[in-house]
């Protein structure tokens, strides 16, 4: 459903992305890995609009680069940033509410549906999002993105600085979105999650996809890991 | 404290207006990052097409008509000009609102003339509303305080009570986000654009004619608004409506008050040898610079503001 091919991208003046390629099927769970600043954000921000970009980027066929993203994020995609980009002086049901897209659309997902995914969060719908700690927050990002119907989405990191225990709740999380049937694009550090959840996966190093194939592949590489992923 | 009454309702008439014409700029600065330098301009803007409206339909047209043709305007300068200096970072935006504010102050010369025109206070506006002690009170400033709470409590529920409202103040802090998430960005920020100048515009439209409609108008005001933001705090309109209130409640005390510098240090128990000038300066004559001292405070103790939600 998404085909990335001769992506370049561009911040101000240094050249980011030199010719990146993947791809995301229906229903799928892929993962983008490599070490920090290789570049796996900005593909991800590419995608979605926010860096300026050449190449193509193919979503149902249709070539996204040159949208704005307000218009990417309409036609399905969804992102869920790094940083997390909680409204912080907003409440909780406030930043929920700001992922449905409009006001007359009528989602699959409902806020029920959320607090079942996570509990902690009904406790403290009504206060400011500002005061989560960081592990909810994650999780408030996370379903404020499913919020908004997408049918792919990408998470940037969603499991960094966070308790083992909340990390698998991440995990939980990105199972019951696949059941659904919604595709995932998931850059990862922890390789742990990455391997056990992801269909096929593809390895970056210095702006460029140096490995792609399926977590088995993967793991008889030792060489591989070596190079582009051990510190 | 028949002068601490007056000048307290004179400081807060003042504060009012001030804060009609910051929220826009608050709104404006707070999501685009770039302080709008025309922004006193469509202020200015208000009070001329207010002052010709009145002149074919009278006052009570002119209210509404004149910030409505300011918005409008707003709406296309900032989809058909500033969304292009846009691309191309904050500097061409400032350099474009700043050449905005001489294009707007030119044309106000050529249309309208050099001097100030005669645009008065509705004869059915004129006339006291109360007595306080010996001070009259003139139904215009009770008139002129009605509107402001008016706009305030609109914008409040504008902003907290509709959907628009909930983009627009996530908008303030996230707006990359925000577009992320299917909401069209650049369409709410065209609307926070025509409404924040059309809110300046209806400041001109009832303090254009309480005070006077002349070109330098817009440069008169326009100095005080920054200060208004820098002092409230970027992106918090209740910042922006503490600093107004504040500035113009100090102000109307400082001219008022008719004692020299001298009088102040006694006050503190320093005995001021001097006789220069310097010492026979009063409050009154120092008043003008209070607001830019106070900027300048604020800047150097808490840098975000009063009230802001972040640095820059």
């Amino acid at each position: 459903m998404l085909e990335v091919s001769g992506l370049h991208a561009f911040y101000g003046k240094s050249h980011i992305l030199h010719g990146v390629h993947f791809s995301v099927g229906e229903g799928e769970i892929v993962s983008l890995l490599g070490r920090n600043g290789v570049g796996r954000s900005t593909a991800i921000k590419a995608v979605m609009g926010q860096v300026s970009a050449r190449g193509s980027v193919r979503w149902r066929g249709e070539e996204l680069l040159g949208k704005k993203p307000f218009e990417i994020a309409r036609r399905g995609l969804g992102y869920v940033p790094e940083d997390r980009a909680i409204f912080q002086d907003l409440t909780v049901r406030q930043n929920l509410m700001l992922g449905v897209k409009s006001a007359k659309a009528n989602g699959n997902w409902t806020m029920e549906d959320m607090f079942d995914l996570f509990p902690c969060l009904k406790e403290r719908i009504d206060i400011l999002a500002g005061v989560l700690s960081g592990g909810e927050q994650q999780m408030l990002t996370l379903c404020r993105t499913l919020m908004g119907d997408p049918q792919l989405i990408m998470i940037d990191e969603p499991t960094e600085g966070l308790a083992p225990k909340i990390v698998e709740q991440v995990a939980v999380f990105l199972d019951q979105v696949k059941q659904r049937g919604i595709s995932i694009l998931l850059v990862e550090q922890k390789l742990a999650i990455a391997l056990d959840i992801s269909q096929r996966l593809y390895v970056m190093g210095h702006g460029r996809i140096v490995f792609e194939g399926t977590p088995q592949e993967f793991g008889n590489d030792a060489a591989l890991r070596k190079e582009w992923l051990e510190v | 404290m028949e002068f601490v009454l007056v000048s307290l309702l004179n400081g807060i008439t003042y504060g009012m207006l001030l804060f009609m014409l910051s929220s826009g700029l608050t709104l404006i600065f707070s999501m685009m990052g770039v302080l709008n330098f025309a922004h006193a301009s469509f202020y200015m803007l208000g009070a001329y097409f207010a002052y010709q409206v009145s002149v074919i339909l009278g006052f009570w047209p002119a209210l509404l008509v004149a910030p409505l043709l300011v918005g409008l305007c707003g709406v296309l300068i900032e989809r058909y000009g500033l969304r292009n200096a846009h691309k191309y970072g904050h500097v061409a935006e400032l350099l474009f609102t700043f050449g905005l504010s001489f294009l707007i102050e030119e044309i106000v010369r050529l249309v309208w003339g050099k001097a100030a025109v005669d645009y008065r206070i509705p004869e059915a506006l004129n006339g006291t509303l109360f007595t306080l002690f010996s001070s009259n009170f003139p139904i215009y400033k009770g008139f002129m305080m009605l509107v402001s709470v008016g706009m305030l409590l609109a914008l409040y529920a504008l902003l907290t009570r509709t959907r628009t409202g909930l983009i627009v103040q996530a908008a303030l802090s996230r707006p990359d986000m925000v577009e992320a998430l299917g909401h069209n960005v650049p369409r709410i920020f065209m609307l926070v654009f025509g409404g924040g100048v059309a809110l300046a515009a209806l400041a001109g439209v009832i303090g254009g004619n309480a005070f006077i409609t002349e070109p330098g108008m817009a440069a008169a005001v326009g100095t005080i608004v920054f200060v208004v933001v820098v002092v409230g705090g970027l992106g918090s309109l209740a910042g922006a409506f503490v600093a107004s209130l504040l500035i113009g409640i100090v102000q109307t005390f400082a001219v008022g008050l008719n004692v020299s510098i001298t009088d102040i240090a006694a006050l503190f128990g320093v005995e001021l040898q001097a006789s220069g000038a310097m010492a026979r300066l009063t409050l009154t004559q120092l008043a003008p610079i209070l607001p830019y001292l106070f900027m300048v405070a604020i800047l150097v103790f808490r840098p975000r503001g009063l009230m802001g939600a972040r640095e820059s």
